[in-house]
């Protein structure tokens, strides 16, 4: 079932209505203001990928259109991004655009059958530590990416970047009905005309879309050594896609108090990525920023999305011209602005109110993508050490007590709280196997075994305890190794929670 | 002891809806459960700000303003829901039912119909919302979703009530209207009021003997029944006899057909509901 669990016929068209036509005027005009965004951005991420500009135009058209209608997130903006595009990088260096082309429609295709097998709610395993790590990544990325166009160039560029900035921030505090990065844009295009001044333009980047977008299969060899060179790369896109995609839905249900959809977004994605491939486009996802701004601007039905996709295409088409002679300088500005509104600044604050663990796992997670400008190895990361230090922290929920008879020949263990494998050492160190004794008890009622690490310790203090002589018993084993079992299988025993937590 | 259930909202049709529920209430010796829901938010609620551009943490600082921006809006929704409800409940009982709840609930109207009319006999709902305009041909948007996705009988209030007299069964044969006949036969609601019993069509042998059936079914639950089968078509013909005949309610089978077909053919159950100006309680 990918469609939402509503009875169809009853609720499906109504549904439709609320979701298409709820908020046709505010939708319409935040998918002006994104679209006006999306273009100096997929410029960006273009030229990150090292293609043609048209290329990141066509595919954040397409991705935009197709999420509208295919995502299981109204409201939610898709189109080309730099966390996808930084993993292209040597893909396209390497093997050239067609290859890019055949990795996105791949790359759709995993991610389909990913959302069919609900691969999305695996997301509960990435922390919050995680997800502050991989914005951080993405923000440092994106202004990374700014860097070729900022160093070694002409000082003009500088003034021009830093008037670009200004007028971004200032300029809203003026009037809010425009939006100030296409102000910016234009004033420092009309500057650069007037003056004549030599900087770079988006022209000189490479090829703008002149046509609408056609259909064209990949022009690469269908063979086994192709989809080895390509596989690898459309994995890392598929879930860099994914986790962003579905990182930015739950930004967006939370910013408008809503619900999504989840593996209907990740089918979306997917649909939407196996498309862009064959129109000419690169891969891409849900992004932050956009729908950040979309929502600011009171978008929140599916038409903002489509309208944004829709206006994107006709401006580019339209005004091709005019956006060649846009320069670097409005673009890197516009990019420093997303970099800066994406980068979650409390998380540096909370650096020093967190845990250590939580921020060890945002800093981790930040550094490995820095490193290898993957996202998704960055959150590999996050994930392995949030699991890591959540069993050490378990770990500590644990004691052993014990009594010795009066007559002095038998003692009783009381083994209490969580043993598996993180714990299992110090279950083992708690005994003193030096005592003679006759008798030893060892009463697990209150602890819980969680796997097979804990059983294999209990064994091995049995096992000792009877090679010094002793003779050992087992109190409570039954009551303690029901968490063995992989599914608790509580929803079948109402009681179960409450024998988990009382013994 | 039987349980109704009255959806209101600020419209005008919030004092039909609890005087029709008190009616039914009084008949079936009946606790009425009032239920106000509050919307959901599906358009934006800030003012426009078409800036498009990113502060730092502009995430936590637009967050902050959507919600503090909701919170404002649902404290007020909050404050007239509960008047809304005070006001229908002291309606309820100067029409003199003592067992009234009331119940306001945030959400989808449907969701929270389907969460609650489990206990319920009757579900009485308004012809029109206040999100409707009062364009007489205008049907609320959310009567039929509710008529659709109910499972209990759903009495739909006229502007304004009139003490009910004399009620007609539009019967047609479906499953739907034969359970309208089997429920009126039963239940207390109908005790004592003649009832005109009609099939519009063609007089065939089929449509005489089920509607004979009908009848008989009716009158062994001690109605006191006219039948007879009027030629034409079923929204002009139930239209003309509530006029001609003083009749003050129609009871009927809802939505045979799918939500599409009604949506490009049109549904003659709206079309009832739309032509009828007396109450008319649904089935399906």
């Amino acid at each position: 079932m990918l469609l939402p669990e509503f009875p169809l016929n009853t609720d499906l068209l109504y549904r439709l209505r609320i979701e298409w036509l709820g908020n046709i005027r505010g939708d319409v005009l935040a998918g002006l203001v994104v679209a006006l965004a999306l273009i100096p951005e997929a410029v960006a991420f273009s030229i990150i990928a090292g293609v043609d500009p048209k290329v990141g135009l066509y595919a954040s058209f397409s991705i935009a259109v197709i999420t509208a209608i295919a995502g299981g997130r109204p409201g939610m903006i898709s189109a080309a991004t730099a966390a996808t595009a930084v993993l292209m990088v040597t893909l396209v260096a390497d093997h050239g655009l067609q290859y890019l082309l055949a990795a996105t429609v791949l790359a759709g295709v995993l991610q389909v059958v990913a959302g069919a097998l609900r691969l999305g709610h695996l997301m509960r395993f990435v922390s919050r530590s995680v997800l502050t790590g991989f914005v951080n990544a993405l923000a440092i990325l994106i202004f990374l990416a700014q860097l070729p166009e900022l160093i070694g160039v002409p000082w003009l560029t500088y003034v021009m970047v830093a008037a670009g900035l200004a007028i971004i921030y200032l300029f809203p505090h003026l009037t809010k009905a425009v939006p100030s990065p296409l102000v910016c844009i234009v004033a420092l295009t009309a500057v650069t005309l007037a003056f004549d001044l030599d900087l770079r333009t988006v022209g000189d980047m490479g090829d703008l879309p002149s046509t609408l977008p056609i259909f064209l299969l990949p022009d690469i060899p269908l063979t086994l050594d192709t989809l080895l060179i390509v596989l690898p790369y459309s994995a890392a896109i598929a879930v860099v896609g994914l986790l962003e995609s579905l990182m930015t839905a739950s930004i967006v249900d939370e910013l408008t108090d809503t619900t999504s959809n989840k593996d209907r977004e990740c089918v979306g994605q997917g649909i939407a990525n196996c498309a862009t491939g064959f129109i000419g486009g690169m891969a891409g996802c849900a992004m932050i920023g956009q729908s950040v701004i979309n929502v600011k601007s009171g978008g929140r039905g599916r038409l903002s999305t489509l309208c944004a996709g829709i206006f994107l295409l006709i401006l580019c088409v339209v005004l091709g011209d005019w956006v060649s002679q846009v320069p670097m300088a409005a673009l890197v500005a516009i990019m420093i602005m997303v970099s800066v509104g994406t980068f979650s600044w409390d998380s540096i604050r909370n650096l020093r109110v967190h845990p250590r663990s939580s921020s060890l796992v945002m800093l981790a997670t930040v550094v490995t993508v820095v490193a290898t400008h993957n996202l998704a190895i960055g959150v590999g990361v996050g994930v392995l050490l949030s699991g890591l230090f959540f069993s050490w922290k378990i770990a500590q929920i644990f004691r052993v007590t014990s009594t010795l008879s009066e007559d002095n020949t038998a003692r009783t263990y009381l083994v209490e709280g969580q043993v598996f494998f993180a714990s299992a050492d110090a279950f083992l160190a708690s005994f003193d196997f030096r005592e003679a004794l006759e008798k030893i008890v060892i009463d697990v009622s209150r602890a819980h075994i969680w796997d097979i690490s804990s059983v294999a310790s209990l064994d091995t203090v049995v096992l000792k305890f009877r090679r010094e002589g002793a003779e050992v018993e087992i109190i409570g084993l039954n009551a303690a190794s029901e968490t063995i079992v992989d599914n608790l299988a509580v929803h079948d025993k109402p009681d179960a929670i409450d024998r988990l937590i009382g013994h | 002891m039987t349980k109704l259930i009255a959806l209101i909202d600020g419209s005008i049709y919030s004092e039909s809806v609890c005087d029709h529920a008190a009616w039914a209430a009084a008949r079936c010796d009946a606790s009425v459960e009032l239920i106000h829901v509050l919307g959901r938010r599906d358009t934006s609620s800030a003012p426009v700000n078409l800036s498009g551009n990113l502060d730092a943490n502009a995430r936590d600082t637009l967050l902050e303003e959507l919600a503090s921006l909701d919170e404002s809006k649902a404290k007020l929704a909050m404050r007239r829901g509960r008047l809304i409800l005070d006001e229908a409940h002291a309606r309820l009982v100067t029409d003199g039912i003592e067992a009234v709840e009331t119940k306001l609930r945030h959400g989808e109207i449907v969701e929270t119909l389907q969460e609650f009319e489990a206990e319920a006999d009757l579900i009485v709902i308004g012809k029109r919302g206040e999100a409707a305009d009062f364009d007489k041909l205008h049907l609320g948007s959310n009567l039929e979703r509710v008529v659709r996705s109910s499972h209990k009988p759903v009495l739909v209030a006229a502007r304004a009530f009139r003490a009910v007299n004399r009620f007609l069964i539009a019967f047609d044969g479906g499953s739907s209207a034969k359970m309208a006949v089997e429920h009126v036969a039963r239940s207390k609601l109908f005790a004592g009021l003649p009832c005109r019993l009609l099939t519009v069509g063609n007089d065939t042998p089929e449509a005489r003997s089920k509607l004979d059936e009908a009848a008989a079914l009716l009158g062994s639950g001690g109605r006191d029944v006219t039948a007879d089968i009027v030629p034409g078509h079923a929204d002009a013909a139930i239209a003309e006899a509530v006029t001609s005949d003083a009749i003050d309610m129609v009871v009927m089978g809802a939505y045979g057909h799918s939500r599409i077909r009604s949506l490009i053919i049109g549904s003659t159950t709206t079309e009832m509901i739309r032509s009828c100006l007396v109450p008319v309680m649904l089935f399906r």
